[in-house]
């Protein structure tokens, strides 16, 4: 188990919200920063702070040398096989919508087919629809099972040969359910689509290893492990990537510049137009370091102990109703739920009144919700820092909400 | 915890409007149909309004959303019945400088909303309470015959 040691890594832990001691459970939606991350991006601009790529003096070469090194350590971290396989973006949003928007417009054509499913976030159903919009292409969506997974069969079912890219979250922001994402990938591949892979909820949670996935793409951002807001990765296999028209055009990701016509910097720069988000990427570095030193294998067991040790106490509650699947091993750290009479919003001011902080609303999955048949929910998610003590709170704050309801009329 | 601190926000009146709401349902041909949504939280409302010479004479309401945002919607159906559309969208405006504190004309009397002041010292809760508010004013504003 992690000890409480890792809580007083991250300061902004250490507080009362509405006079109780701060449980941060809402991590699914941004992490908390441990002290390293937080000293290197202010070491970074205290002492090194310049542009890269450009100029000879000691601070440009300092900041090129700790961006890059950045690069390198999540090409690691994800077990890429080249650091030009690895593109800084603005976060999972951006990255996707890059391979919409240059892989998609170069590849899929009128009767083409992308493929998502029903769980997928906003920011991985948005930019599909927009790419079959402009194209003439169809948006096919995956069934899911009963209990929020899905069923490779289904999957089987529904990517043909007319399938061109098929788009899955590695982890649902709101069931919890790990997808297999491998398997999917394999049968994308089958019928010749590419396969791209939503990591958002992964990559603070789970080891990520794109060449065992042989996924085409993947995308996180770094706000949600422990790094900076503003930065995020996309990862493409370099021979995809090299086929691919930049984005975002202008000054940092050109070769030649003539009057009518330019070329561009080799793979990965040419992705990244603009001076790009330098104290970012060296926070997410930060936190990539942070992470290995805990260790991703120990995090993911720690997150399924304390999902389980939720759903355990959680289903303690009367009329209480957990989303999701139900065995702990097949989701990810955290458990989204209802109480029976208390709107989600309501759940969550009553617990911030206690000093517990979770989400509740759609959780940017608008049709997720609609098959759940709920307009709402409440949402606890857990990472390295929470501890069972932490899910105690929670659960007396819950029963307080339930009987502060139940009573009041 | 006590429940002080949440008797702030969610005062008895409130409450009552929640699970016993006023004018819930629909106006079968009702003048103005307007729905409206909270896109960061997914409440939503759909109001029907009557409005016959520049009088609202009848306003109901169908949706889902949390306590504040049904009590709301609740309250100003009840209030709005019978005003002047100048005088409903007067309270309305008295209603929103109050959600926000500011400073606001208390000459008018609010009746039941006045529950509802507690909710300018929940910041991320202002929005529950004034959707059903902006609804009535988009509809009213939509009506290009109120006369």
């Amino acid at each position: 188990m992690l000890t409480s040691d890792i809580k007083s890594r991250f300061p902004i832990l250490n507080q009362e919200v509405n006079g109780h001691p701060l449980v941060y459970l809402d991590s699914a939606a941004t992490s908390q920063k441990p002290d390293t991350v937080i000293e290197t991006i202010s070491r970074y601009y205290e002492h090194d702070n310049s542009n890269v790529h450009r100029g000879v003096h000691t601070l440009g070469n300092r900041a090129t040398d700790e961006y890059e090194g950045a690069r390198q350590k999540v090409a690691d971290f994800i077990h890429a096989a080249s650091v030009q396989e690895v593109v800084f973006s603005r976060g999972t949003t951006t990255s996707i919508n890059m391979v919409a928007q240059s892989y998609g417009r170069a590849n899929v054509s009128e009767g083409d087919e992308i493929v998502i499913t029903y769980m997928e976030h906003h920011s991985n159903i948005i930019p599909w629809q927009q790419l079959a919009n402009a194209t003439g292409a169809v948006l096919k969506y995956i069934d899911l099972e009963e209990d929020g997974t899905l069923s490779l069969d289904k999957v089987r079912e529904t990517v043909t040969d007319k399938t061109k890219i098929v788009s899955v979250m590695y982890v649902s922001n709101v069931l919890g359910t790990m997808n297999p994402v491998k398997e999917i990938g394999a049968i994308a591949h089958e019928h010749g689509a590419v396969m791209v892979v939503d990591a958002a909820q992964a990559a603070p949670h789970v080891k990520v290893d794109v060449q065992d996935l042989d996924c085409d793409f993947l995308a996180f951002s770094g706000h949600k492990m422990c790094g900076p807001t503003g930065i995020g990765v996309l990862y493409g296999k370099k021979e995809l990537l090299e086929g691919m028209e930049p984005v975002e055009f202008g000054g940092e990701m050109i070769d030649f510049v003539n009057l009518y016509d330019s070329t561009w910097k080799e793979l990965p720069w040419k992705f990244e137009g603009g001076t790009p988000i330098i104290a970012g990427a060296i926070g997410l570095g930060a936190a990539i370091d942070f992470l290995q030193e805990i260790g991703l294998d120990e995090i993911e067991r720690h997150e399924h102990r304390l999902a389980a040790y939720a759903m355990d106490r959680m289903k303690e509650i009367e009329g209480l109703t957990i989303y999701g699947p139900a065995d702990p091993a097949r989701r990810a750290g955290l458990v989204t739920f209802n109480l029976d009479e208390v709107h989600p919003h309501d759940v969550a001011t009553v617990l911030d009144m206690n000093g517990i902080a979770v989400r509740a609303g759609h959780h940017c999955a608008q049709p997720l919700m609609k098959w759940l048949g709920a307009t709402a929910t409440a949402r606890a998610s857990f990472y390295l820092y929470n501890t069972e003590e932490d899910i105690d709170r929670l659960v007396d704050g819950l029963r307080t909400a339930k009987e502060y309801f139940s009573d009041v009329i | 915890m006590s429940f002080n601190n949440l008797d702030q926000l969610y005062r008895r009146v409130i409450m009552d409007h929640y699970k016993n709401p006023r004018n819930k349902g629909e106006i079968e041909d009702g003048s103005l149909t307007i729905d409206m949504n909270n896109p960061t939280c997914g409440d939503r409302i759909h109001l029907t309004l009557n409005v016959e010479d520049g009088t609202v004479t009848d306003a109901k309401f169908d949706g889902e959303g949390c306590s504040i945002s049904m009590a709301s919607a609740s309250m100003m159906t009840q209030a709005i019945k019978g005003k002047k559309v100048e005088d409903a969208l007067k309270l309305s405006e008295t209603f929103s400088n109050m959600m926000l504190g500011k400073e606001h004309d208390d000459s008018i009397d609010m009746g039941d909303i006045e529950a509802l002041s507690g909710v300018s010292q929940f910041p991320a809760r202002i929005k529950c309470a004034t959707l059903a508010w902006k609804a009535m004013e988009k509809g009213v504003a939509s009506d290009s015959n109120p006369n």
